[in-house]
């Protein structure tokens, strides 16, 4: 197993997050589809990670520039998309008498 | 920090999101599950923090997003979501394209080459992949975007050989992949990303207002597979696993559209449905159909005597601000007993469960708000149904008729009620410019105006 190409073990990891998300997003009620849709949109937002991590060289150039104009538009969708599907959830809670 | 600790903790973040997902199964659970979203990212961000240099423009350049995403949240209208969530797919998609280019500039930063090294082949086809996706979901999200903020007409966009000229780019930019693949340099690397990012506006400008909900769940599914592509690149399982999640959570919402409006993904991916060129069509039979009007008063009276009411809430609702009006109508039957629920078709809006956010907004309980597939039953048992800015999806011709183009989508049966109060602005087509035979039945009375002026008058008769 040494010898296996980090390719492959990226495909492994992908296919069973599809296989998981794919049964998890099935038990989703319709009720909540934008919320889920919000939510995913800020989970999208990992993207924040490879952003951060294009910042992150100490020399600065194009490269971290780049990363720096990255992170900012995924924080836009990290704060934006929890913080949103936060406000959408809190008002299913309210239950009227 | 060690690798191996930093993709522990990846690991920990990437079960938080599914829990985040998984807690989205009832609304009693949700608000934990969003939560733990916030914690997963919190932890991803903290712990790819650790591995930086930059920390302070870093975290700058998170308080400037976050601030701006924070605005945005609190002062969101609800009636906006869509197109909240369409601009939020163009931002994914951009920094996928950014961080693409960071990574071919200085991919020993991220340490998947080694220094005097070039970017490794099987990370070149990555990288391509990631790049067109998130270029297609740049753009295409804007277009989107103006779309449905109305800045850009609905209406289909085509052109003659519309479907060659896209597939050509395509093979052009495949081509120019090839050469990136073969002598990775600056100049086919950026031909490929401007062919992508023109191609994410050709694959939108066919597709008409009504195929939105599909669209918008598409291009949310892109997001997450532009994430997961660049994930492959940087050989990062939390981008891989986090967008892996999105992706097929936006692909699943897709199909459900699709199902829900009876379409092929084929047939709206390629556009032109939905933007009115059949908007003059009529039943055909050149006879004079007559219907049954009424005012707000005789719909109030109906109401007021039924023992059970079924509303049907469309997107015109939401567009005549009327959601408030009908939640305090349907309190003000409650307390004369009547027995009041709303039944939603999964399109009743411009984006999946979209009706369902703006009742909840106004305050309606969910308890009385049903999905189509378990209220379908009950309107045979019901005495009042209220169709309130919806049209197409209450239309019998998508049982009966075998020749109308929406034969076979699935509707709210609400015509085997015993009485259907329609209320509209006019007899005017909806978005599928059909006529619907709903209107003229004997039992059904149509009620014009607009809606939140009609259910105000509603409420003042019921009092």
């Amino acid at each position: 197993m040494s010898g296996v190409d980090p390719v492959v073990l990226n495909l492994t990891v992908f296919v069973l997050a599809i296989f998981v998300g794919y049964h998890v997003v099935w038990n989703v009620t319709p009720a909540l589809h934008t919320p889920l849709m919000a939510v995913t949109n800020a989970v999208s937002g990992i993207i924040i990670v490879g952003a951060m991590l294009a910042a992150g060289p100490q020399e600065m150039g194009v490269g971290t520039v780049l990363g720096l104009a990255a992170v900012t538009l995924a924080a836009v969708n990290v704060f934006g998309g929890f913080l949103v599907t936060k406000r959408m959830l809190d008002m299913f809670k309210k239950k009227s008498k | 920090m060690s690798a191996n600790f930093v993709a522990l903790t990846y690991l920990f973040a990437a079960v938080l999101f599914i829990l985040t997902l998984k807690g989205l199964s009832s609304p009693a659970t949700s608000r934990r599950g969003n939560q733990f979203g916030m914690i997963g990212m919190a932890i991803a961000v903290l712990t790819t923090l650790t591995l930086t240099h930059n920390m302070a423009y870093i975290l700058i350049a998170i308080a400037v997003g976050g601030t701006i995403g924070a605005i945005i949240a609190q002062r969101i209208q609800m009636t906006a979501m869509p197109e909240l969530v369409a601009a939020m797919h163009s931002l994914v998609g951009l920094a996928a394209v950014l961080v693409a280019m960071s990574a071919f500039n200085d991919p020993v930063a991220y340490g998947i080459a080694l220094p005097g090294e070039i970017l490794h082949s099987s990370n070149r086809i990555e990288l391509f992949i990631g790049t067109f996706v998130g270029a297609v979901t740049f753009t295409g999200s804007i277009i989107a975007f103006l779309k449905l903020s109305g800045k850009m007409s609905g209406k289909p966009i085509r052109f003659s050989g519309q479907h060659w000229v896209n597939l050509g780019l395509g093979i052009v930019m495949v081509g120019f992949g090839v050469v990136f693949f073969l002598s990775p340099s600056w100049t086919p690397f950026l031909i490929m990303t401007a062919i992508a990012l023109l191609l994410g506006v050709l694959l939108i400008v066919p597709i008409g207002g009504a195929d939105m909900p599909v669209v918008i769940s598409m291009l949310n599914s892109y997001s997450g597979w532009a994430a997961a592509g660049i994930g492959f690149t940087l050989n990062n399982n939390m981008l891989i696993i986090a967008g892996s999640l999105v992706g097929s959570s936006g692909a699943i919402l897709s199909y459900i559209m699709c199902k829900a409006m009876n379409r092929a993904f084929l047939s709206v991916i390629l556009g032109g449905f939905g933007g009115g060129e059949g908007a003059a069509a009529d039943s055909g039979d050149g006879k004079q159909k007559t219907y049954r009007s009424g005012s707000a008063d005789d719909a109030a009276f109906l109401m007021g005597n039924a023992s059970s009411v079924i509303i049907v809430p469309g997107y015109g609702l939401a567009v005549a601000r009327a959601q408030h009006a009908i939640k305090e109508m349907s309190n003000a039957l409650t307390e004369k007993g009547v027995h009041v629920r709303y039944a939603i078709h999964p399109v009743a809006g411009r984006m999946p469960g979209h009706m369902n956010v703006l009742l909840a907004e106004a305050e309606v309980p969910y308890d009385q708000v049903v999905e189509m597939d378990e209220i379908n039953n009950e309107f045979a048992d019901t005495d009042v149904v209220l169709v309130i800015g919806a049209n197409d999806v209450v239309n019998p011709a998508a049982k009966n008729d075998k020749s109308s183009p929406i034969y076979g989508m699935p509707i709210l049966e609400a015509h085997k009620a015993r009485t259907i109060l329609v209320v509209k602005r006019s007899m005017a087509t909806g978005y599928a410019g059909l006529d619907n035979d709903l209107f003229y039945l004997d039992k059904t009375m149509m009620v014009f105006g607009d809606a939140k002026k009609v259910v105000e008058d509603i409420i003042k008769s019921l009092a």
